[in-house]
Parts: C-alpha cells; sequence; structure tokens
C-alpha cells in the first residue's frame, strides 16, 4: 500500500482556524502543492491579505510578509524588485484586491510586475463579519447591503480579473473555483501555471479562484458550494481570461 | 575619495542616499520636491543595480519601500506634506515590524492643499506620529547644505541600527538653495552587515515572519514595551543639538531647518547691538534634545521659539523646561518666510520687555 | 482480460475533521458517513465505513476525491 494523498511539505502541521467548508483551506493546500511540486519552497516568499487568511504565514512554511490591508501588490513589486530571482505572490481576497488594493493591483499587472497573484473570491468579507465586498452578487444579502446588493445603491459586481487583462503588463489570467474536486484539480493546474510564468520570467500572472464561505452565506458547505457552482459562476464565468504566455519550457 | 561639489539641496539628498548605499526609490511627483524624485531617477538608472519606480501613488510608493525593507536593503522615498499624510499608514507599519526605511518630507505650506511654499507645519505629524498606534520615528532636521547630506546618510544608518523608519523634515527652501557640500565615500550596499530578520526565502533556514499584527493583547502589550525601550535607548543616544553664540546668552532662540538659518542672520544683527543672544538648534526632533534645553536653561532666562507654523515644536520646549524659564513664541506658517530683520525686530522687543542686560 | 480492480482506503483525522461533510458528498462509492461520537472541537466528525473491513472486500479504490475535497487535510488517502 502507498499512500497517493497527504499533507504538501510547505504547509506546517498547524490545524487551519477557517470555517468548515472555507475555500481558503483548500487553496492555502493546491498553493502549497505547487510550491513543493515545483520545488520552489526556498525561495518563495508570500505576502498574505489582510482578511481572513491574514494568518496564511502560521500555515505556509515559507518566508511571509504582512502588508496592509490592499497593499500587497506594492509590497510584492518591493520585494521582487529587490530579489527578482525569488519568486514572490499575493495572496489577497476580493476587498483586499478589487476595492482598496485595486490602485495597487492595476499598477502592478501594468507595469508587468513579475509576481503571482491568487485572487480569493467569495464575494463577501469574511473576517470583519460578512458584509459586502465588490464581488458580492446582486440580490446576495450581507450586512452592510440588507435586502440584498442592489445595483442603484452599491453597483454591479466588479470584474476585476477581466479589467486586469486589459493591462499590457499582465501575461495569465485564469478564473477557476474549488467547488467541486475536478475544479480543485483544475485550479491546482492553473496556480501551477502562475507560478511557472513567473520562474521563467515572463510577466504579471493571476489565478482567480471561486470559494464558498458558508458561514457568511448562512449556507452548509455542501449548500455553499452549489451557490458558488449554479450562482456564482453566472457572473463569474470560469475561464481562461488571458494567456499570452506562449509554450512554457 | 570623498569630494566637494556646489549641489541643490534636493540633490545633496539624493546623492548622499546613493552614497549610502541605497539602490531602491519609489516616489511620486510633487512640488516642491521633484528635484530629489527626478535626481533618483538618473541617478539609480545609472547604476546597474538601482531600482527607481515613479509609482502610481504616493501610497503605492511606501508600500514598495515597505517591500524592499523585508529584504534587508537601503531604500528611501520622499514626498512633501499631503504626499507624506498618505504614507502615515505604511510608516505605522513599518513601525510595528521594526523595518528600516528612510522617508523624506520636503515640507509645504498646510493644512489641505495649502501652498507649495516652504513651511514647518509637519512637525507634529513626524514626531508624534502622523499615524496610529505607539510607535515613534526618528525624526532629524538638516539645517544646511552639508547637513542635508550627513544626515541622509546618518538616516540610513540610525535606521538599520535601531531598525526603525527614519523621517529627514526638509522644507521648500532647504531644497531649493544651492550650497557647496563634501560628499563621503560610496558605500558598496554589499558591504553592509547582513540583517538577521530578513525574508529572502527559506533556504537552509526555519521560515520567517515579518508581521505587526499580536491578536493576543498581553502580547502585543510586551511588543508595544520593547518599541518603547527601544525609544528610550535612542533618547538616550542620540539627541544632537547646534549652539550658536550661546555662552554668554540671556535669550536664547530655539529653531531649526530654515527658521534656524533666518534666527541666526537675526541673532548676527542684535549682538552687533549688544544684546546676548544665541541659537539653539535641534538636529534631532525626535528624539528631542529636552537635556540640552534644560541644561542650557541654566544660565538663559528666556528662550524664543522660532518657528515656521504656528507653533508645534513649541509644545516640546514647553514640555522640556516644565515652567523652569519664560518662554516666547514667533511663527510664520503658511509658507511665508520672514527676513532676518523681522526677527531681529521681534527678538529685541522681548528682550527689552524682559528687561535683559546688554553687552557695554 | 479483466485486470482486478485496485483497493485502497482512507483515515481520517477525527480532530482535524469539521464535519463539513463535503468528503461525503463527493465519494463516489457512499463510504462516509457522520460519526456519532463528537471530537475536541465539538464537531461530529466524518467516518470511513469500511475502516474495520478487510481489503479485499473494500470498495473503496483510492481516488482520493474526498481528500481533494476536504479544506481540512484531514485525510489520507492509501492505495495498492
Amino acid at each position: 500500500m502507498r499512500k497517493v494523498f497527504g499533507r504538501p511539505e510547505s504547509l506546517k502541521d498547524t490545524p487551519f482556524h477557517y470555517c468548515p467548508g472555507c475555500g481558503h483551506s483548500i487553496i492555502h493546500r493546491l498553493v502549497a502543492e505547487s510550491i513543493d511540486e515545483l520545488q520552489i519552497r526556498e525561495r518563495t516568499i508570500g505576502i498574505p491579505p489582510a482578511g481572513c487568511a491574514v494568518l496564511a504565514y502560521d500555515y505556509f512554511d515559507i518566508d511571509m510578509g504582512e502588508a496592509p490591508h490592499g497593499r500587497a501588490a506594492a509590497v510584492a513589486t518591493g520585494v521582487k524588485r529587490a530579489l527578482p530571482d525569488r519568486i514572490v505572490f499575493t495572496y489577497q481576497g476580493d476587498g483586499d484586491i478589487a476595492a482598496i488594493g485595486t490602485a495597487e493591483t492595476i499598477h502592478a499587472a501594468n507595469r508587468g510586475e513579475k509576481i503571482t497573484v491568487i485572487f480569493v473570491n467569495n464575494g463577501v468579507y469574511g473576517m470583519t463579519g460578512g458584509q459586502m465586498a465588490p464581488t458580492t452578487i446582486i440580490g446576495q444579502n450581507t450586512t452592510t447591503t440588507p435586502g440584498g446588493r442592489n445595483p442603484d445603491r452599491d453597483g454591479l459586481p466588479i470584474d476585476l480579473s477581466e479589467m486586469l487583462a486589459i493591462t499590457n503588463g499582465s501575461v495569465y489570467i485564469e478564473r477557476t473555483s474549488v467547488d467541486s474536486p475536478k475544479n480543485i484539480n483544475k485550479s491546482k493546474k492553473a496556480i501551477k501555471k502562475a507560478f511557472r510564468v513567473q520562474m521563467e520570467g515572463l510577466g504579471f500572472s493571476l489565478v482567480e479562484v471561486l470559494s464558498p464561505c458558508p458561514t457568511n452565506l448562512k449556507m452548509s458547505p455542501v449548500e455553499a458550494n452549489e451557490w458558488v457552482n449554479s450562482t456564482v459562476k453566472t457572473y463569474f464565468p470560469l475561464k481562461v481570461i488571458k494567456d499570452e504566455t506562449g509554450k512554457l519550457k | 575619495m570623498s569630494e566637494k561639489r556646489l549641489l541643490r539641496g534636493s540633490h545633496a539628498i539624493g546623492e548622499a542616499a546613493i552614497r549610502a548605499g541605497c539602490r531602491f526609490y519609489f516616489g511620486y511627483p510633487i512640488t516642491p520636491q521633484n528635484e530629489l524624485t527626478e535626481y533618483m531617477a538618473s541617478g539609480l538608472a545609472a547604476l546597474s543595480d538601482g531600482v527607481f519606480i515613479q509609482a502610481e501613488s504616493e501610497l503605492a510608493a511606501i508600500n514598495m519601500v515597505l517591500g524592499v525593507s523585508m529584504t534587508g536593503k537601503r531604500v528611501m522615498t520622499s514626498s512633501s506634506s499631503p504626499g507624506i499624510s498618505l504614507k502615515q499608514e505604511g510608516i505605522s507599519y513599518l513601525a510595528g515590524q521594526e523595518l528600516p526605511a528612510v522617508i523624506v518630507n520636503t515640507m509645504r505650506g498646510g493644512p489641505g492643499l495649502g501652498n507649495i511654499a516652504p513651511s514647518q507645519g509637519d512637525y507634529f505629524q513626524a514626531t508624534k506620529g502622523g499615524g496610529h498606534g505607539d510607535y515613534k520615528t526618528i525624526v532629524l532636521a538638516p539645517g544646511t547644505g552639508q547637513e542635508l547630506a550627513d544626515l541622509t546618510r546618518l538616516a540610513f544608518e540610525y535606521a538599520d541600527r535601531y531598525r526603525i523608519p527614519v523621517i529627514i523634515l526638509a522644507d521648500g527652501m532647504m531644497g531649493q538653495m544651492m550650497e557647496p557640500v563634501e560628499l563621503p565615500e560610496p558605500i558598496d550596499p554589499a558591504s553592509l552587515p547582513p540583517k538577521p530578520f530578513i525574508l529572502d526565502g527559506a533556504k537552509g533556514r526555519q521560515s520567517r515572519i515579518i508581521k505587526s499584527l499580536l491578536l493576543d493583547p498581553p502580547t502585543m502589550e510586551e511588543h508595544n514595551w520593547k518599541l518603547y525601550r527601544k525609544h528610550q535607548m535612542i533618547e538616550n543616544e542620540i539627541p544632537e543639538v547646534e549652539r550658536y553664540l550661546t555662552d554668554n546668552a540671556r535669550l536664547v532662540v530655539i529653531a531649526y531647518g530654515t527658521a534656524s538659518r533666518i534666527a541666526k542672520g537675526a541673532i548676527k544683527r542684535v549682538r552687533e547691538m549688544g544684546l546676548k543672544v544665541g541659537l539653539l538648534r535641534p538636529k534631532t526632533l525626535w528624539p528631542f534634545p529636552k537635556k540640552q534645553i534644560v541644561e542650557m536653561s541654566g544660565m538663559v532666562s528666556d528662550f524664543l521659539v522660532f518657528e515656521m507654523s504656528t507653533g508645534q515644536m513649541l509644545e516640546d520646549v514647553k514640555l522640556s523646561l516644565e515652567g523652569r524659564r519664560r518662554i516666547h513664541f514667533y511663527g510664520r506658517p503658511g509658507g511665508v518666510i520672514p527676513t532676518p530683520d523681522e526677527i531681529a525686530k521681534v527678538i529685541n522687543n522681548i528682550y527689552f520687555k524682559e528687561g535683559l542686560e546688554t553687552e557695554e | 482480460m479483466v485486470s482486478k480492480q485496485k483497493k485502497g482506503f482512507i483515515k481520517i483525522d477525527e480532530e482535524l475533521c469539521k464535519g463539513c461533510y463535503l468528503c461525503q458528498s463527493v465519494c463516489p462509492m457512499n463510504l462516509i458517513s457522520v460519526s456519532e461520537k463528537l471530537n475536541q472541537k465539538g464537531y461530529h466528525p466524518a467516518a470511513y465505513n469500511e475502516e474495520d473491513m478487510e481489503l479485499e472486500k473494500h470498495q473503496c479504490r483510492g481516488c482520493a476525491l474526498c481528500a481533494i475535497m476536504c479544506p481540512d487535510i484531514a485525510i489520507e488517502v492509501y492505495c495498492e
């Protein structure tokens, strides 16, 4: 008998504090597996967000540096410019990247900073108790959109990944999800590819991962995944948004 | 080889930074300090290991500084008053994470958009922690072209030694003036001692975390007291002043930066008239040279605080003296630059009103 | 020629499990149920039905869909 599935090396043994069924835990594992398989653990530096994943550094067994809310792309720019041969990634939620951090994200992509961005889109501000996020769906109830997100008051959910695809410096942008094993496997492929884009010095890469937040959706984990599958994907379709990588070595 | 050059103030800062081994600069255009940003752009472009980015905002720039500092390299940003307001979040993080960095503020009129003329209205912002939380940054106040270079070099040393952000508080006038400056031997960044806390990939060692988040209140408290003890150590080690004609002075003017230069001119004039006046010029605004001021109060009965503001350093002078002596104040905010004659008149009025003795 | 189906089994770490039951929702062979026990965190952990069964009788093929789905890496998967 051989073990065919276990904990990746790049994750510490610390049990996750995330809620039952939270997508963060899965995505952390996929990032760690990618780092393991690409054998880059010893030269990777990660920048976590403010948000539920603020404690990401307690889980990833790599060098990690805290950034203020939204500023991860600018901090990562500094790290990568100082250490161009290291692999630098940010791990950010939807508020971090597409509300407060929009300018820093767009400009890092526009400059073609050779960093990798993991964008966890769960449509809500989880850590602070479930407020509206830039990617909250129309009609979705949150603590600051009683009665549901209303386009007149709140605008429509923002298509940050599509916006970033317009920038010249972005090279690879894909949207995936973790609502099923099949999609989880696709997410991992995308994350690994995004890291390889950086390893080959091609430019800015980003993977947007649709993720369930059962607690703030007030659903069970299974129901939350069904919500991602049936509703979130209609606003945020799973696809390769931009791929100018040519043939990766 | 050190060399002497006639340099614009902002260029003196830039050249000194590069010679201090700084290879990373992030900035944003804002009057009256664009000459520094532009100097760094061409200076760093000429170096194979120089990195200059004109960031999308002052906010982005300070966060790029944060990133570079995590890797242990010397890094600088600069701006003027409103832009420094934007950097406060980043400065708070640098302080909380105990990361070295140099931030240059070429002060202008304020608050709000203010104007582009020189002023000293950011003293509180610089010395009382313009960002949130229990922290301090070292604040250096150059008073001459030479000091714009010397204190820039010192800023990098202090930042590394104490793992703390250092602010160089200049103003629009100092940035523009041309003076001969003796520049020191350049430092090769590779020769700087390695830092044990940096992030550069966990090869052959445990992975590291750089953070300021300490959710457990007792742990946070411990960290706050640790920073406090660091501040106490800095307060014991580095306060610095210049004493100008203070030996037999009965009234001492306290001023820094451009105000101190104007004050010197005024003091020369009143000395000719027999008034015994001197100048105490703080070179460090934080730590504030309390001890030196208290020492001076041994022989001096009156202090005149002169600032290009409505009175900010004034409060620190009052706190230092704790009522021991009479403290007078003269301020010109808003970017107005008073003349030495004007200050001489003010000194004259106070001197005679308080019945101080003159030289025969 | 019919090739023999590879047999597998899983180990669920009851203390890591947070009772989300995503594993149960994806197991193609319906081999996961909810335990009556409570773990230290107060969850009813997921339980693998074939735990006490001989390997020969296992329906588990070690496909690892449960482990891939598990957010807490509470499942280890073994296969022939």
